[in-house]
């Protein structure tokens, strides 16, 4: 009997050790990333860092001014939500309101294989359509831009969108819309004017899950955006993301440079953690 | 009166969303069409028998994917065999053990934020916690890849176990049975569904992985054994994808592996729906 | 007293399931006609049928005439939105939308087309009147009118109908959801509504239909078997079954 209470406590103990994994990791990622970023932000000064306009880095006099990073993130990000918000939510009351259930399914499985495609096929295809496109379109030198990531980026933040708005929509009870339209109002102005509203949380949620993509991407966009660290000026210029940052550099960087990398990468899971916190108060106000 | 219609304003209220609406649906419908089949038509010509069977040689000036095949088998079998049990464990510690709120809300938390952290920062961390101890190799990627694909082994296996019956349990523990012996014959068999599901979510998740596996397990292309093979370097496919296309221009190979890629995003999409179809059935009759 | 809505001959399919029975029955205006019958008996799916809500529901069919004012509400030329801003509807359940209380109010002006503040501000006022909520809600018109109760609730759902000035009101069981006390204040409601509108009203509680209504239509089995002066009904029915139900001889 001892033996197997002492075995069955064992056995609690080891579960409640891969609970808390996640736990650990979250913890880890967070230590390492603190540790590895302060200090090339305690050499270049956090200001000089954040504010400062220029990256040289491997320059004889190296600057390390992260501000062109960021306001490409920032920028890419809002046009991408520009594009991707709209037609993401448009298609999600589409599909949750109006189309067949076939044709929702059929969708939905559409929208579900968009969301699986690796971000690398989107850069390819992107590298070899839209930015010989842009160039041609617009006639610039180089189509490699600001405005390819933006179009990548609205195109990878779709499913998310969708998906996430079709599930708060469909939740909306149907008692709104019958009264709704017993008072007269269209199907449409219905959909619009009493579903959506009250089905604002989660799309607000959607919204800001897709901001959390957009900014995190990386690969697709090292693929498009020409990754030239220009302050974001113009759609067409060559931009480097905080993202395409870290990873364009890391493989030969060494000493401040790589400090200075790991840093960005700070950066960026500061803007992460600031998005996860947002997306969780509509999630949160969602449930309610 | 009855027969008066909508007023114009009305009327074009409802033209103008309707158009909107449809003009979104075709542009998402359009785009995911136009990305298969550019991808396929683009990407299938290229697949040879000899590019899926032989090692790149600079010899011949060929290119061949079979190592970034294997790597990417051998990756997604190491990456599982150890976020399957870390990942059951812990769902099994949140629905059958965890007595405290606070816990369950803060790894459940914890397993949301690791799922909301972009895979470039997995890369980097996974750089400087396995990469930098244990040198850049495939067994590096897998446990990077193992943090990542946690939450989603997590929440599979949770929200299946959910759905076992409290009476299963009640019953098993009136017969006197010891908690350990509960989980094993009567909560476990109950979540394989959950598992299934999650090893094909996982699955799908690290063959479209890049950016964490970049620094992590490298880009070589060496043919090598599943041992040899998890302490060596090498590209997945979607990495050599990412090599072909960017670094050497090599455009014909990176479109076959991404109709490759395509194909197998297609696939595991159909087979997770079936799963979750299949003991859906299952669990109603 | 004029007749407001004349029904002949009506039948209506689920698919192949038939509901309603060569349905006849003429509702004379301003007064308070109930429904009642044991659940099932169709009397929710005829309310239904009048202000046409049923063609939301795929695979039904109609035939026979319903005429308002003397139109056929199911004829090609007839727009159900308009038809709807005509005969407006109260539902079992409490729906206020997730707005607050003047905005559920003035939703329906606004869907048909005033945007003038100071207008607006009227109808909402005078609508709130009407339901006898504008004391209790006045000070707080823009509070989220999901904090409301139960009762204020379905008074607000009363005045977002009124709000389109509607002739008829239809309402499908408006206090089952209720406690006594809130419902016998929308019994109090509905008996003053009756001076500016019609009312038909479904109801699982015969009491409350002695109590609120001037005539009684007894469904059962998707027939009606018996429709006349509530007084009539429930004093001498003509009906062997009608005064079985009554008598609670069945449920």
């Amino acid at each position: 009997m001892k033996k197997n209470q002492l075995l069955e406590k064992i056995i609690h103990g080891v579960f409640l050790i891969l609970g808390l994994i996640t736990v650990g990791c979250v913890l880890l990622i967070t230590v390492y990333l603190v540790i590895s970023g302060l200090p090339a932000i305690q050499k270049i000064g956090l200001t000089d860092f954040l504010f400062g306009t220029k990256w040289a880095s491997t320059a004889s006099d190296p600057k390390y001014g992260i501000l062109p990073f960021i306001l490409t993130s920032i920028y890419g990000t809002a046009g991408a939500i520009v594009i991707g918000v709209p037609i993401g939510f448009l298609t999600a009351v589409y599909l949750s309101k109006i189309a067949s259930p076939r044709v929702k399914s059929a969708m939905q499985t559409v929208v579900s294989i968009l969301a699986g495609i690796p971000s690398v096929v989107y850069g390819l295809v992107g590298m070899l359509v839209l930015v010989p496109g842009i160039q041609v379109i617009f006639g610039v030198a180089d189509g490699a831009s600001l405005l390819a990531a933006i179009i990548v980026l609205a195109i990878m933040i779709l499913p998310s969108i969708i998906k996430m708005s079709i599930t708060a929509l469909d939740a909306v009870p149907k008692e709104y819309e019958d009264a709704s339209l017993a008072l007269g109002a269209t199907p449409i102005e219905t959909y619009f004017k009493v579903s959506v509203p009250a089905a604002k949380s989660g799309i607000a949620a959607s919204v800001v899950l897709g901001v959390g993509r957009a900014i995190g991407e990386a690969m697709a966009v090292m693929m498009v955006a020409g990754n030239v660290p220009n302050m974001p000026n113009s759609l067409f210029q060559s931009v480097r993301f905080l993202t395409t940052a870290v990873s364009s550099e890391m493989a030969y960087s060494s000493g401040l440079q790589q400090q200075a990398l790991f840093s960005i990468a700070l950066v960026l899971f500061f803007f992460i953690m600031l998005i996860n916190a947002t997306l969780n108060f509509f999630l949160k106000r969602e449930k309610e | 009166m009855l027969n008066e219609s909508l007023s114009k304003k009305r009327k074009t209220y409802e033209l103008v969303m309707k158009g909107l609406m449809y003009v979104a649906v075709f542009s998402t419908a359009a785009l995911a069409l136009f990305l298969l089949i550019y991808v396929l038509v683009k990407g299938i010509p290229n697949i040879s028998w000899e590019l899926l069977t032989t090692s790149p040689s600079y010899i011949s000036q060929k290119i061949g994917i079979l190592p970034d095949i294997l790597n990417t088998i051998y990756i997604v079998i190491a990456t599982l065999v150890i976020v399957l049990p870390l990942g059951v464990g812990a769902a099994i510690y949140l629905t059958e053990y965890a007595t405290n709120k606070k816990i369950v809300a803060i790894i459940e938390y914890a397993a949301e934020t690791l799922s909301g952290i972009p895979s470039i920062i997995y890369g980097l961390v996974g750089m400087l916690l396995f990469s930098n101890n244990m040198g850049t190799c495939l067994m590096a990627g897998a446990l990077t890849l193992v943090i990542m694909n946690l939450p989603t082994i997590m929440r599979t296996t949770q929200e299946s176990l959910k759905t076992v019956p409290q009476s299963y349990r009640e019953g098993a523990f009136g017969l006197g049975a010891g908690k350990w012996r509960v989980i094993r014959t009567v909560v476990l068999p109950g979540c394989v569904d959950g598992v299934i599901t999650g090893c094909i979510l996982s699955v799908g998740r690290i063959l479209g992985e890049s950016a964490a596996l970049l620094f992590t397990a490298g880009f070589a292309h060496a043919l090598n054994g599943f041992v040899q093979g998890l302490s060596s370097p090498g590209a997945t496919l979607t990495v050599a994808l990412y090599v072909y296309a960017k670094e050497q221009g090599e455009f014909g190979v990176a479109f076959a592996i991404a109709s490759i890629l395509m194909v197998l995003t297609v696939v595991i999409n159909f087979a997770a729906n079936l799963v979750q179809k299949h003991f859906a059935k299952r669990r109603s009759s | 007293m004029n007749n407001i809505v004349t029904v002949k001959d009506m039948n209506l399919w689920y698919g192949d399931h038939q509901a309603l029975h060569d349905i006849k029955i003429e509702i004379p205006e301003k007064s308070i006609t109930a429904f009642i019958g044991p659940s099932g008996c169709g009397k929710s799916t005829f309310l239904k049928s009048l202000n046409r809500m049923n063609d939301l529901i795929p695979d039904v069919k109609i035939t026979g005439d319903i005429c308002y004012e003397g139109k056929d509400i199911y004829q090609k030329d007839v727009d159900v939105n308009s038809l709807r801003k005509e005969i407006g509807m109260v539902f079992q359940k409490p729906n206020p939308f997730p707005m607050s209380i003047y905005d559920n109010v003035a939703y329906g002006p606004r869907t048909h087309g005033i945007t003038n503040k100071a207008q607006l501000d009227e109808i909402v006022e005078q609508a709130l009147r009407d339901a006898a909520l504008w004391d209790e809600v006045k000070d707080r018109l823009k509070k989220n009118a999901l904090s409301m109760s139960g009762g204020q609730q379905q008074r607000l759902c009363i005045a977002r109908a009124l709000a389109v000035q509607p002739k008829i009101l239809l309402m499908d069981e408006p206090t089952s959801a209720l406690d006594p006390i809130s419902t016998s204040r929308i019994e109090e409601l509905v008996m003053q509504l009756k001076e500016k509108y019609t009312i038909v009203m479904v109801t699982h509680n015969m009491q409350q239909a002695v109590r609120v209504s001037d005539y009684t239509a007894f469904f059962l089995l998707g027939e009606l078997v018996e429709f006349g002066k509530t007084d009539d009904i429930f004093s001498v029915p003509k009906d062997k079954r009608t005064e079985d139900y009554i008598t609670g001889r069945f449920g």
